[in-house]
């Protein structure tokens, strides 16, 4: 699998990342020969092998359903990008 | 069972196109707390005061799984007859909105928590099996306002994380009729077993929908669109119907359904494309780094199993082998939990079969008519008994029976008191009753005459005169016995 530039603006764009034009050019040198040195583990068979989606072995931890959190509106309402004391106030987006 | 037959089709000008729908149910789970945090889900709280750091996805805080809902989605999924999955997985769901702080909704992709079930639907036409495809368990988003401000919109965090259901049906439905019944189906089994409250005006329960056309007698599916986001059972039904039209007019005129996502808009009934989500299939799943493999222990399924309630099938089964009510009242009957309750303290206390017809009228308008939940009833099940008795027992008449329940909703009373205190015992003395009858009839000679010559209708002048001189309380069957024996003496 090889990435083109038109590859790396849609992943850019997906992840909010703002990519100057002029760089795109060597972000997708960089990104393929990355992506080369991964595509060396392809070599391995693992038709019998399990994703392994943690190291550990161990089952999730789980807690009670009790309720120990929140009335911190201060606090959380600080990250909004404007003022207001009830909401986060962002850019209109309507469909 | 009913002879009609399932017949909904839209007609084009070169044949008849079948639908084909299938639903994304989003249930919310009742539980106190968060899937992944401990912040109380309580609805109508004041704006981001049940919003925890996780919610609000700050930097470095680990979600940990609330016991309680993984015990919920099991129950929902032994109550769809679905296969459990001891190991299941979370992953990523990307996406970028401003009611999804954390950039990705923690849900399950390829390994969901339940697989697949299925949900019997009673039709006019038969019951029909609709399979389910997977129940998966997600975090609900927050909520966007957009109309408090011209310029801005208003985000508040309270439902951000809740846990979500997302019950994905096989594409079975054919109708708007067959999604009423199903999500109607699902309601009162999870209200049943105490998953999900069902609210849909609150959004406890809201529908992705998913719709094609292909001509009657197809077996390929056509192109589907997806509507988002619809929360009544009526919207959903409009979308459905003014999909399929639009579906089935570009096939007419030569043209491509484009497979994408739509909004329903219920101002002007129609559906239209939603070009913001257009990356939207684009979200680039993977197992959360955060979380582990989520293990059950057999036993857990096993325990859970054990301690289901009776579900609304087998009540159904129930009430007609041990009240002898038929289908269609049984059916109405265990619809709800609460109203399957009410009419089984009725029907011990008194006949099963009268308190199911006087249930299902007079007692179901009157709730209607006061927009009432039958937990809220003013009459409670002891009195309706009571009631019924009195009917049944040919204490009063089924006439006076609808007076004394009038008094009964005013009054809350108990119906022994009020047939008392109001004299509206029905008269059962056949001798009182041949009193009257003779009185009747000799200050109506003529008309006797009449009748004996032959003018039988006049029967019912004379019922009507001993219920005139009775106040109504003349027993109309003893009436009429005694009525046509001294007629003919």
């Amino acid at each position: 699998m090889s990435l083109d530039k038109e590859k790396i603006k849609h992943v850019a764009k997906l992840a909010r990342i703002s990519v100057d034009e002029a760089k795109v050019e060597s972000l997708t040198k960089d990104l393929n020969s990355i992506f080369k040195f991964i595509e060396q583990l392809n070599e391995l068979n693992t038709d019998k092998v399990e994703p392994l989606t943690s190291i550990l072995n161990q089952s999730l931890r789980s807690r009670k359903d009790e309720i120990s959190d929140g009335k911190i509106r201060e606090k959380i309402l600080k990250n909004s990008p404007k003022e207001n004391e009830e909401f986060f106030v962002v850019p209109k987006v309507v469909e | 069972m009913s002879k009609e037959k399932f017949d909904y089709f839209i007609k084009g000008e070169k044949g008849k196109y079948e639908v084909v729908i299938g639903l994304e149910v989003h249930a919310q789970v009742l539980s106190k707390s968060k899937l992944f945090s401990g912040s109380s889900t309580k609805f109508g709280a004041d704006p981001n005061n049940q919003v925890s750091l996780i919610d609000s996805a700050f930097p470095g805080m680990l979600p940990v799984i609330n016991e309680e809902c993984v015990k919920q989605a099991v129950r929902t999924g032994l109550g769809l007859n679905a296969k459990i999955n001891n190991y299941s997985v979370f992953d990523r769901k990307n996406y970028f909105y401003a009611d999804l702080p954390q950039g990705y909704q923690i849900s399950q992709y390829k390994n969901p928590i339940v697989g697949e079930g299925k949900v019997l639907l009673d039709m006019p036409y038969g019951s029909k099996e609709i399979g389910i495809e997977r129940l998966h368990l997600e975090q609900d988003a927050g909520k966007s306002i957009h109309d408090m401000d011209p310029s801005n919109t208003y985000v508040d965090l309270n439902r951000s994380g809740i846990a979500l259901m997302e019950i994905v049906s096989k594409p079975d439905l054919r109708s708007p009729d067959e999604v009423n019944a199903y999500i109607k189906k699902l309601r009162s089994i999870m209200r049943y077993l105490g998953t999900c409250d069902g609210n849909m005006q609150e959004g406890s329960l809201r529908a992705d929908v998913n719709v094609s056309v292909r001509k009657e007698g197809d077996t390929n599916f056509g192109t589907r669109c997806e509507i988002k986001n619809v929360n009544s059972i009526k919207f959903m039904q409009m979308a459905i119907e003014y999909e399929a039209a639009r579906q089935v007019e570009l096939i007419e005129n030569g043209k491509k359904i484009d497979q994408e996502t739509r909004l329903f808009d219920t101002k002007k009934n129609e559906t239209r494309s939603m070009r913001s989500k257009e990356d939207a299939h684009d979200y680039r799943y993977f197992p959360d780094p955060d979380l582990l493999p989520l293990k059950l222990e057999q036993k857990l399924i096993d325990d859970l199993k054990k301690s289901l309630p009776e579900l609304p099938d087998k009540k159904k089964e129930r009430f007609v082998k041990e009240y002898g009510l038929n289908a269609y009242e049984a059916n109405v009957l265990v619809s709800e939990k609460e109203i399957s309750d009410y009419y089984e303290e009725v029907a011990k206390l008194s006949d099963k079969k009268l308190a199911a017809t006087w249930m299902m009228g007079d007692l179901f308008a009157m709730l209607n008519d006061r927009g009432l939940d039958i937990s809220k009833s003013p009459i409670s099940a002891k009195y309706f008994a009571e009631l019924v008795q009195a009917i049944k027992s040919g204490e009063i008449s089924g006439r006076i029976a609808k007076e004394v329940f009038e008094i009964m909703v005013e009054s809350g009373d108990n119906p022994k008191k009020i047939i008392e205190s109001k004299g509206m015992k029905q008269q059962s003395d056949p001798k009182e009753l041949e009193k009257i009858i003779n009185e009747i009839l000799s200050k109506n000679k003529d008309k006797v005459d009449q009748y004996k010559a032959g003018k039988e209708k006049l029967f019912g002048f004379f019922v009507g005169q001993v219920m005139k001189l009775s106040g109504g309380k003349a027993n109309p069957q003893l009436t009429n016995e005694i009525l046509k024996k001294l007629l003919k003496g």
